[in-house]
């Protein structure tokens, strides 16, 4: 029902591609990170919460048709549902149905409980196409609220030292994550323009993240990692850095971009999340994309499953 | 080990040198005597010897976590660390250890290296419950004999001098030699008498700058002791009590090694130290480098090496005389007391002083560094003390410039902690009759930025792997510079160099512009 066509992953009997590299007639967006939801293309269908984000990400052209999570959609001989995949404010999972076959491609997905966007939902299917970002058994989260507590203890800890704490993380979700986190008791919190031109959009959908305020000595700011290194990081004067990502839990990951600090804040799913929601799913056939794609490609095989190896056009990204 | 496991964390964790002597003062100032001892003695890198192969640990670690090892190896490949995959992969800890570190290492670690492999085993994966997760790693670290910390030797005199109120060159002096870690040692260090008991004990050693600028700006060639820089093992040779000591910079004591000096030892007054260069020296004159490799490796000096590679220890500098430290006279008076109490002897060689009042001059007689076997001048102010460490002004070395050549990158490997998971190792090759043969190997001399493209550059051009070597598209020409070259049957092309770095990435040449093997054969002449 889906193959792999050389714009990505694309159902023939609805005429629309999941998630394409390029400009296409027809498109159903997952999320709208820019390494899936791409300008160009005619149209889009896409959950009525990703709607605004995707519309910043494409621009102006093309036409958004939008669905709640769980509506059913016919696309051509198709069955078509989204259901929510818990990475950023309106990701998906795409759910595809004919004649009783289930496909679902999942996006990017997490476990962990995140207030800025709608819990991971399993759905059942017979082959489901997963993402494998963080498919190694070292990759293990840590509970949210002792995440929260390591970044409030940093934060303190530099404003006690006349420091201001810059957490790089990406501009469009984890930045809306972590400040939802935030104690704003400690200290007034600031966001380079690049954050606050999404947090602009969770705010407009009704989500509280706290106001930005004076970004003085002592602050917290939220800065894309594009930012590292850059003039605009000067005038907060002495900095204490650090970055919220799952490449965190690397040293080498941290060391090699010489942050203070780095906290293990992931917006995918870790090891024993990727098995679960796998295993939750019962499907027969699993597609295998993006990431650590061999590792659990062959662990799966060692335990029965039917598995291909999907190519992606991105690797390893900034999370 | 939880304060010690924190603070190995916390000194990871800051690229700051104020951070890290924080850390460090707010362990010391709270450790026992009995864990200060210990986490000094391991900071300073004198870790303990490896106790386990990381194959065995890795095996005993599969089988505890419970993975594949195909999974295993996906997973140290990621990490590019033993000690750290191991960490990262054992389940959840449930508690972590209250046992202070001097238990951990006397009653659990040192105890493992007489035990069989079924008893480290148990106590290992026992150890492995008991830890959390920053526990486990510097255990891990421990064990494999890997422990580095990202602080230097001074950085922690600095912490140690802060916590006990003791001037910073008393510790670093006391730091030197021999002794254990005990909680007297620790007392002793951080005493504020200077009574000082170790007779074996050397000075630190004091080190000189590259030149910065022009050498003119240093004034009048005459207030300078100019001398050629010698390409030995830097040494302290030490007489007091009867006894004779012959230091490394590395702080170990090599006297064993060096026959020769030991007799020159028996020959000088008690309470002696001089500062000098360990050279390969015969009828008058150095031999290269290379011919006292061939003694250094040896572990029984026979007759026939000794008389083929003799060494004299070439004299830079007094220390200690007639029991007293002179080291903050000025080296002007200290070098002549050196040259009236210097023993005959064919093995203490006073290392020439170069008087010239003309820089020019004085660079004219540097061109001839090579054939003289030399690395270029030292220059050291005559009014000068003798500090520790590495100081700006007073002491300088004017090297010659390396040798260079550009090489094609023919084979990469990934490198080891921060540059973990990254190729940062590199082997180059030169032309040979149409064929590039590997001439050596480097992996410093490039930004963050280079390796990182450098590293994507090899992704996507491997042709071949053999473990984790790949063998990439020859393409990428890097100019790599060295100091000294040398014939060698051990190398594929006939020739061995020293400290090969990357000097500068060549995006301006294509790897048929590289050099031949003919280009550096010339070097060698």
């Amino acid at each position: 029902m889906i193959e792999l066509s050389d714009a990505g992953l694309y159902c023939a009997a609805g005429g629309f591609h999941v998630d394409p590299w390029g400009p296409v007639e027809r498109a159903v967006i997952t999320h709208a990170h820019s390494d899936h939801a791409r300008a160009g293309s005619q149209s889009y269908l896409t959950s009525r919460a990703g709607q605004a984000l995707l519309r910043a990400r494409i621009g102006d052209e093309g036409a958004i048709q939008v669905v709640e999570y769980g509506e059913r959609t016919v696309i051509g001989g198709v069955t078509v549902s989204l259901h929510p995949a818990g990475h950023i404010l309106g990701s998906a999972q795409i759910r595809i149905e004919r004649g009783g076959e289930v496909w679902v491609i999942s996006g990017d997905y997490k476990l962990e409980p995140d207030p800025t966007c709608a819990p991971f939902d399993p759905q059942r299917c017979h082959t489901f196409v997963t993402e494998s970002t963080f498919a190694l058994p070292i990759y293990r989260w840590a509970s949210h609220s002792e995440i929260a507590a390591e970044i409030h203890e940093w934060w303190r800890a530099n404003r006690e030292a006349g420091r201001t704490s810059v957490l790089f993380g990406h501009p469009l979700g984890k930045a809306q994550r972590v400040l939802s986190m935030l104690d704003a008791s400690i200290g007034p919190i600031g966001a380079h323009g690049a954050v606050e031109k999404y947090s602009a959009i969770y705010r407009a959908q009704g989500l509280a993240l706290p106001q930005m305020g004076e970004t003085a000595k002592g602050s917290l700011v939220l800065s894309p990692p594009s930012a590292m290194g850059s003039p605009w990081l000067k005038r907060f004067g002495a900095i204490s850095t650090a970055m919220a990502s799952g490449w965190m839990r690397i040293r080498g990951a941290r060391r090699r971009r010489s942050l203070d600090r780095g906290f293990v804040l992931s917006d995918h799913a870790d090891w024993p999340g990727l098995l679960s929601v796998i295993g939750e799913t019962r499907a027969e056939t699993i597609w295998v994309t993006h990431g650590y794609r061999a590792p659990l490609a062959h662990w799966l095989e060692e335990r029965g499953r039917r598995v291909e190896i999907i190519d992606t056009h991105f690797e390893e990204g900034e999370e | 080990m939880k304060a010690f496991a924190e603070l190995y964390a916390s000194l990871d964790q800051t690229t700051k040198t104020n951070g890290k002597i924080a850390a460090l003062t707010r362990y010391l100032s709270q450790a026992p005597p009995e864990d200060a001892a210990w986490a000094v003695s391991f900071l300073i890198g004198r870790r303990p010897k490896r106790l386990l192969e990381s194959r065995k640990l890795a095996e005993w670690a599969i089988a505890e976590v419970g993975v594949p090892d195909w999974l295993f190896g996906e997973c140290y490949h990621a990490v590019g660390d033993f000690a750290e995959t191991i960490a990262l992969l054992l389940p959840p800890a449930e508690s972590s250890s209250s046992l202070p570190l001097h238990v951990w290492v006397e009653e659990r670690l040192l105890p493992m290296r007489e035990a069989d492999d079924d008893a480290r085993r148990a106590q290992l994966v026992s150890a492995w419950r008991e830890m959390d997760e920053g526990q486990r790693f510097a255990w891990n670290k421990l064990i494999t004999g890997e422990f580095r910390v990202g602080v230097s030797q001074s950085l922690v005199v600095r912490a140690i001098a802060e916590t006990s109120g003791v001037a910073a060159e008393t510790i670093a002096h006391r730091l030197m030699g021999e002794w254990q870690p005990t909680p007297d040692f620790w007392r002793r260090l951080t005493a504020a008498d200077s009574a000082d008991a170790d007779v074996s004990r050397p000075y630190p050693f004091c080190l000189a700058y590259p030149l910065e600028g022009a050498v003119e700006e240093l004034g009048d060639p005459r207030d300078w002791q100019i001398e050629w820089k010698w390409d030995g093992i830097r040494a302290q040779l030490i007489r007091r009590q009867q006894r004779t000591y012959l230091w490394s910079r590395g702080e170990e004591l090599i006297t064993e090694r060096f026959p020769e000096l030991e007799a020159v030892g028996a020959l000088l007054p008690d309470g002696t130290a001089i500062d000098g260069e360990v050279m390969p020296w015969k009828d008058g004159a150095p031999l290269a480098f290379a011919q006292m490799q061939r003694r250094i490796g040896r572990k029984a000096l026979g007759p026939k090496i000794l008389a083929e590679v003799p060494v004299a220890l070439v004299a830079y500098d007094l220390l200690e005389h007639t029991g007293e430290d002179v080291r903050e006279k000025p080296l002007e008076w200290r070098r002549a007391q050196l040259e009236t109490m210097a023993p005959a002897s064919p093995a203490l060689v006073l290392s020439p002083v170069i008087r010239s009042a003309d820089w020019e001059e004085l660079k004219n007689l540097r061109r001839e560094s090579r054939a003289r076997k030399v690395e270029g001048f030292m220059l050291k102010r005559l009014s000068s003390a003798y500090r520790v460490g590495r100081r700006r002004g007073d002491w300088w070395k004017w090297k010659i410039d390396p040798y260079s050549v550009d090489a094609v990158l023919i084979y990469a490997q990934p490198g080891n902690g921060r540059r973990a998971s990254l190729f940062t190792d590199y082997t180059f090759g030169v032309w040979e009759e149409g064929k590039l043969v590997p001439f050596a190997k480097a992996y410093s001399g490039l930004s963050d930025e280079e390796i990182r493209e450098v590293d994507a550059f090899v992704r996507r051009n491997t042709l071949e792997k053999f473990g984790p070597v790949r063998h990439v598209k020859p393409e990428l020409v890097f100019e790599v510079a060295f100091e000294g070259i040398q014939r060698s049957p051990r190398h594929r092309s006939g020739i061995a160099v020293r400290f090969p770095r990357m000097a500068r990435w060549r995006k301006d040449k294509t790897a048929e512009q590289a050099d031949s093997i003919e280009t550096i054969r010339a070097l060698l002449a």
